[in-house]
């Protein structure tokens, strides 16, 4: 469960992206964060993995408040939440294979153990037999499936993912948005931020799903 | 404790390969270490054998205790067993003052003028052999035999032990001088390199602090490739002063036979070999923690 109450959050030179944000996602629940660029809808999801800490109010993640969380426990929290990052931020000089592995290598999963649970994430995303290659001879879909295959590969029980579909034709999007649905099938708690309609209407049309629209860093009654 | 461990050897087989990658950047960081390195350690080895030559030549300092010309046979014993119950000395000889005499007048030169004396001149005398050489303590030996029942006068020639004690010390901090100054080399080294390749890690170090990294794992291969860069850096040195010694040793062996000697210089003793190789890994580690915590801050999450 995650639960905003009255965030501020405002970057250093005094622009204010969020101000008093309130709301509670329930458990399983596939959410999106809509809003016109600008509105404040990064920051929101930042805030969860800490990436971001709020100015005043608070975060809770799973019962924890993480904006007061001690540095040295942060690791620990994003080990449980898969993100997938407007940018990617895929690691282009190693493998396909090497980019999903890295979350497991960097909580010392057994290697045999990391390589079929990345195998695994692989799988699911359809690009296991892509998996020498490197990421830069992927095409815009499939970066974007290896990006949620790395986020998936620890099995968290949070997703949440910064406009996934930026920039992909409508065909790649539903793939993407159909792999969103089916996480959250099985009870993980998905997070969109997008502003692309037709991407919640697919997703509404396949499970239950809840917007909050952000305007300017408030949230639309 | 099975995942920290697996962390730890990842790290290090991640750190091996990352100097394999870039063998000759790797070399030439090596080098530079090594060199720096050799130079403090080559002035030492050359220090120690110096100090080794000096003690074969001073190794049994002496002194001689002249008693007064009414001291009888009793204060003789007397004087004998003190010197007996002294730790410090070797051995003590008697020389009365009648051997002295007889000595001096077998001898074609003082002969005829001490056969004009209708008395004997000379003390009693003891030379003592002392078990060390340290200038201060000899000094205080005769300062206290001085103060004995009947001693008229100690002589005791410590000013050459003073002069090469002296030289030695200064040798010594001359070396520890040239090792602080290089050590800071070694260092800037470190931090640079392990600089140098924060910046080309960026992304990787991004990537896996957000996908839940700790800060040890993020540092761990930085201070294990510090630590191989100073230890190969310290053998590199220590190859260096073998060969150095080695090449020298043949101008040293032909120098020696002239002295009808056969001096030669020495490698450093196991112990001093495993120091130089301590030190200089820690240094590696040292500079690549300082080099790390400077530069890993950036990726904090801010307020």
């Amino acid at each position: 469960m995650i639960e905003f109450s009255a965030v501020h959050k405002r970057y250093p030179g005094g622009y204010e992206a969020l101000k008093g944000v309130s709301f509670t996602v329930a458990d399983a629940e596939l959410l999106f964060v809509t809003g016109h660029s600008g509105a404040g809808k990064s920051t929101l999801l930042k805030l969860i993995p800490v990436i971001e800490r709020v100015n005043s109010g608070s975060v809770m993640v799973n019962g924890q408040n993480v904006s007061a969380m001690a540095a040295r426990a942060i690791p620990f929290l994003r080990r449980n939440i898969g993100q997938i990052f407007q940018d990617q931020k895929l690691l282009y000089d190693r493998s396909v294979f090497d980019n999903v592995i890295l979350p497991l290598n960097v909580t010392g999963v057994h290697p045999k153990e990391g390589a079929k649970r990345a195998r695994a994430a692989l799988d699911k995303v359809g690009l296991l037999k892509r998996e020498k290659s490197n990421p830069i001879a992927l095409s815009g879909g499939e970066q974007q499936r290896l990006a949620i295959a790395r986020a998936i590969v620890n099995r968290p029980s949070i997703l949440i993912a910064d406009e996934p579909t930026a920039n992909l034709d409508s065909q790649y999007a539903g793939e993407i948005v159909d792999l969103f649905v089916d996480f959250n099938r099985v009870g993980v708690t998905v997070m969109i931020a997008t502003h692309d309609e037709q991407v919640i209407a697919r997703a509404s049309a396949k499970a239950t799903t809840r917007s909050l629209t952000l305007t300017q860093g408030v949230l639309a009654p | 404790m099975m995942a920290w461990l697996r962390l730890h050897s990842m790290a290090f087989a991640a750190t091996i390969a990352k100097l394999a990658r870039t063998p000759f950047a790797s070399v030439l960081n090596i080098l530079v270490i090594g060199v720096a390195l050799a130079l403090p350690a080559g002035a030492y080895t050359l220090l120690i054998n110096l100090q080794e030559a000096a003690r074969g030549v001073s190794s049994d300092p002496e002194l001689s205790i002249f008693l007064a010309l009414d001291a009888k046979k009793d204060d003789v014993a007397e004087i004998d067993k003190r010197l007996k119950a002294e730790p410090l000395v070797a051995s003590a000889t008697y020389k009365s003052r009648e051997a002295a005499f007889a000595e001096l007048k077998a001898s074609p030169a003082l002969g005829d003028v001490l056969a004009a004396l209708n008395q004997n001149p000379l003390p009693d005398a003891f030379v003592v052999r002392l078990k060390m050489n340290a200038a201060d303590a000899l000094d205080r030996l005769a300062t206290g035999m001085q103060a004995w029942p009947k001693v008229e006068h100690v002589q005791v020639d410590s000013a050459w032990v003073r002069r090469v004690a002296a030289a030695l010390k200064l040798g010594q901090l001359s070396v520890l001088v040239l090792a602080a100054l290089l050590s800071v080399a070694l260092l800037a080294v470190t931090f640079n390199t392990i600089r140098l390749q924060i910046l080309t890690q960026r992304d990787e170090i991004e990537v896996s602090k957000l996908l839940g990294a700790t800060d040890g794992t993020i540092r761990r291969p930085f201070y294990y490739y510090g630590a191989l860069l100073g230890l190969f850096g310290g053998a590199t040195a220590a190859l260096m002063v073998w060969g150095g010694i080695s090449v020298m040793n043949a101008g040293v062996a032909d120098l020696a036979r002239t002295y009808a000697s056969s001096f030669s210089l020495h490698m450093l003793a196991t112990g001093d070999l495993l120091a130089i190789l301590a030190f200089a890994a820690s240094l590696g580690w040292l500079g690549a923690w300082l080099s790390v915590s400077r530069h890993l801050r950036e990726f904090e999450p801010r307020n």
